[in-house]
């Protein structure tokens, strides 16, 4: 089972600050272990795509993103959802504060 | 035209060798910035939270009885006043010594089970890790004030300030071998001098911490062990009286300090 996900979203000055963490080993290539890393990122406000995101190895162990969407209003939903490349997946829902 | 090339290189040396200590500090200064905006320690504390609610042991228990100091299940402040002495266990204790109490006393747990796997590492974090964030996290914006009125609390202190000038194993290490002198360090990493309380201040207020290097969620206890274990001396036991003095005589050095942890190493 996936580990656990956090994520803050805010209004600041007409855009939404999205923060979100997520738990994961994102092995590379080079740690001789098998290939594990989140490939996909997708976050949805109010059930409609706004980021499709590829990822790639290069990005840490744990790693947290952040990103500003335009416009935004208190009580919006926030989703954002992982994939990797083992098919495991992990998702988080917020509201806008 | 060499030697002009030399005199460059003398002033040089004379000027740039301080500005550039300077900017590797403002520089990791800043990167300890960027990460604790967004610091993987919140994820330890979520999973803290879920093992403190989980029922375990033979009593099939969870820790939301736990009485970390100020009654049981008070979780607000109980860790800023850790570690302090305990009537019902008559010694002192720090957070995870009273962890491991209650892991025995309420889930039914043997010290040898509970103990099995106090230190964990990237891929499989230890369950005295989370906990250990979660009730930190607790006392955020919280001055730290560990008991000091108790005779066996002034005993701890005492004994840990002894431990912490004591030279003992195979290279005759004490903590002030590296902590002892103002300057030191170990790679990057600058070596507090504890005795001092402008210097335990801000140890005392961001610990227990998210290591960047290792991925892991790294606690005081850990610290202890890991410093015995670099200065070659046998392994002190987990939540020892010994390791709790240090760490008790610690915190009353850095005391007054807002919490702000759980924090992030290099």
């Amino acid at each position: 089972m996936a580990g656990p996900m956090k994520m803050r979203a805010t209004l600041a000055g007409g855009n939404t600050e999205v923060r979100v963490l997520m738990t994961h080993p994102m092995t590379t290539a080079q740690s001789g272990q098998p290939l594990h890393f989140i490939q996909n990122v997708t976050v949805k406000l109010n059930g409609r795509a706004v980021i499709e995101a590829e990822v790639s190895q290069a990005v840490s162990r744990n790693p947290v993103f952040s990103f500003r969407l335009k416009g935004g209003a208190k009580g919006d939903k926030i989703e954002v959802a992982w994939l990797d490349n083992k098919g495991e997946s992990n998702k988080i829902e917020t509201a806008v504060a | 035209m060499t030697r002009a090339f030399a005199a460059i290189l003398i002033t040089c040396f004379g000027f740039c060798a301080p500005a550039r200590a300077q900017d590797v500090k403002t520089e990791i200064e800043r990167y300890r910035q960027m990460v604790s905006e967004g610091s993987p320690a919140e994820l330890f504390e979520v999973e803290g939270e879920a093992l403190w609610k989980k029922p375990q042991g033979p009593k099939q228990a969870s820790l939301e009885k736990c009485d970390l100091g100020l009654g049981p299940g008070v979780l607000k402040g109980a860790y800023a006043a850790l570690p302090r002495y305990f009537k019902d266990a008559d010694r002192v204790m720090d957070l995870e010594t009273r962890l491991l109490h209650c892991m025995t006393t309420l889930q039914g747990r043997s010290r040898e089970e509970a103990t099995q796997r106090v230190f964990g590492n990237a891929d499989r974090p230890s369950e005295m890790e989370s906990l250990s964030a979660y009730v930190a996290a607790q006392s955020r914006g919280l001055k730290m004030a560990p008991g000091e009125s108790h005779p066996k609390e002034k005993a701890a202190y005492e004994l840990g300030r002894a431990l912490y000038f004591q030279r003992a194993g195979p290279w005759d290490f004490a903590c002030t071998s590296c902590h002892g002198e103002e300057g030191k360090r170990i790679r990057l990493q600058e070596l507090p001098v504890l005795l001092k309380p402008e210097n335990a201040r801000g140890v005392v207020a961001t610990w227990p911490a998210y290591r960047i290097s290792t991925s892991g969620f790294i606690t005081m206890q850990w610290r202890m062990n890991n410093c015995y274990q670099q200065m070659r001396m046998p392994e002190p036991a987990f939540g020892s009286d010994a390791t709790v003095a240090l760490i008790h005589f610690i915190t009353v050095t850095g005391k007054g300090e807002v919490y702000r942890g759980p924090g992030n190493k290099r």
